[in-house]
């Protein structure tokens, strides 16, 4: 077959893959040997950084795209997709991401934002998107510029899950109040949430956002993930909640199987017994204002 | 009839809407029902093996205790589809990608599999596919998509891109590298129901 009849990067494609990862877990790894133990797990993907976002959150100063060896490093060990995080609005970073052949980018507010005003034209790419969001115009938005999933912000690298659940239901809510509308109704709510009437008319449609929808930032256990599951989230994002506990293996195995246990408690007791401590962690409420990383981005 | 879905990870909701409009269009009646755990597969006429990552969905699948059950589905002669993960799970045998993860195989078709034949997502297509039971090409969208290698003899090929076999069929069983339940075209699950009514 000519290889020009082979069409690239379209949204078919960039959404079809996120759909792919529904009912999974993604998990933060920094090294090779991290990516492999993952893996082993059952992670549907990893996610290539530099340091987990605890450790983003410990060191301050400037985060950045992590060093593009150790991404190349980690898809040279595993067979499942591999994801890394760009600047919010640092399209060259993405595009070197893209170059090296990352499955995904996450256009990430766990690292200091490039552009103050405009996110990652996503469009443009061949490699599809996931984005963080804390509600639905925030999320429109992001499906708007190419975004082929969206993630619920929570407040990164503290292993409180509180602002996931925050985020996820207000999401859940704002959708669910979009039934029975009328078209005008919905025009005044595009208008106030700051999105393109198209996308809210079909978020109403189809009674869920039109791409994939996973909860991320603060799952720390088993039961954070089935909870976010319960929730009605599609899968899961697990970033310092994995190799900050004590056991990191048992921990990983756990969470996989939580998310395919969600609505069992019984199972769930089960998979949460002698898998060591979670993550430390540090309560949202104790955070100062200048060091919330959720309001990063628009 | 009941069709089974493997639901433990992947696109499995796509999956339940393409069989349930095949249905319509074939004026066929059957329940649709989605698997988790062990115990449901012995009670299925037939079954689907959804897209997905299929590292993830084979150690699941032996973990949850379903593999046994869908072998011996298998040995049953019911039918059963595998749509990219799933036509890497349905294999006997797979190349280094597949062996150095431990990758658990159902070993049901006498096929060899290359996980990732056309490359990483970037190199994700769409392209017209010629079948022999349709009379028009298939849309036809590969994600990460893997290829069939090596055929048994009793492995009949249905389409090849290059030289990877992307559809093939061994009896019951229907494996296809790319995702059907992606598009609105219901045509090769219409040709999956015709295997069980």
């Amino acid at each position: 077959m000519e290889l020009e009849k082979l069409r690239h990067g379209t949204e078919l494609i960039k959404r079809g893959f996120a759909k792919m990862q529904k009912g999974g877990v993604i998990m933060d790894v920094t090294t090779p040997e991290q990516a492999r133990i993952a893996e082993e797990a059952g992670a549907v993907a990893v996610m290539a950084l530099q340091a987990v976002p605890a450790d983003i959150r410990k060191a301050g100063g400037v985060a950045r795209m992590a060093d593009p060896q150790i991404i190349a490093d980690i898809i040279d060990t595993v067979t499942i997709p591999v994801m890394a995080k760009a600047r919010i609005g640092h399209f060259v970073e993405a595009e070197i991401l893209q170059a090296l052949g990352v499955d995904m980018v996450d256009e990430s507010e766990v690292l200091t934002p490039a552009d103050h005003k405009y996110h990652i034209e996503k469009t443009d790419f061949t490699v599809p998107f996931v984005c963080g969001a804390r509600n639905l115009g925030e999320a429109l938005r992001r499906i708007n510029e190419g975004a082929a999933m969206i993630r619920t912000k929570g407040e990164a690298g503290t292993g409180d899950v509180s602002e996931a659940v925050k985020h996820m239901k207000q999401i859940m809510g704002e959708v669910r109040a979009l039934r029975g509308m009328t078209r005008e109704e919905m025009t005044r709510v595009a208008r106030e949430i700051e999105a393109p009437i198209e996308l809210v008319l079909e978020t109403a449609q189809m009674q869920r956002l039109p791409v994939v929808n996973f909860a991320a930032g603060g799952v720390a256990t088993p039961a954070d993930a089935a909870l976010m599951m319960r929730l009605g989230a599609d899968g899961v994002f697990v970033g310092s909640g994995i190799f900050k506990a004590e056991i990191p293996e048992k921990m990983a195995t756990a969470i996989v199987e939580a998310v395919n246990n969600y609505d069992n408690p019984e199972v769930l007791a089960e998979i949460s017994k002698g898998i060591g401590a979670g993550m430390k962690g540090i309560s949202v409420d104790t955070i100062p204002q200048e060091q919330v990383l959720q309001t990063r981005g628009w | 009839m009941r069709i089974g879905v493997i639901a433990i990870q992947g696109d499995v909701s796509e999956h339940v809407d393409a069989l349930a409009r095949a249905l319509e269009e074939r004026g066929r009646l059957a329940d649709i029902v989605t698997i988790k755990h062990k115990g449901i597969v012995p009670q299925c006429d037939a079954l689907v093996l959804p897209g997905g990552e299929s590292t993830t969905l084979g150690r699941l699948l032996v973990r949850e205790g379903i593999a046994d059950e869908i072998r011996q589905m298998h040995l049953s002669g019911k039918p059963i589809m595998g749509t990219c993960a799933g036509l890497i799970l349905l294999a006997r045998g797979g190349d280094e990608q597949v062996r150095k993860t431990h990758q658990h195989l159902l070993g049901i078709m006498d096929t060899k599999v290359n996980r990732n034949a056309f490359g990483r997502q970037r190199e994700s297509f769409e392209t017209e596919l010629g079948l022999p039971f349709l009379d028009s090409p298939y849309s036809a969208v590969f994600i990460r998509a893997p290829g069939i290698v090596e055929c048994g003899g009793d492995v009949k090929v249905l389409a090849s891109i290059d030289d990877m076999v992307v559809a093939a069929e061994q009896g019951n069983l229907l494996a296809l590298a790319f995702h059907p339940e992606l598009t609105r075209d219901s045509r090769v699950h219409q040709y999956f129901l015709d295997k069980l009514f």
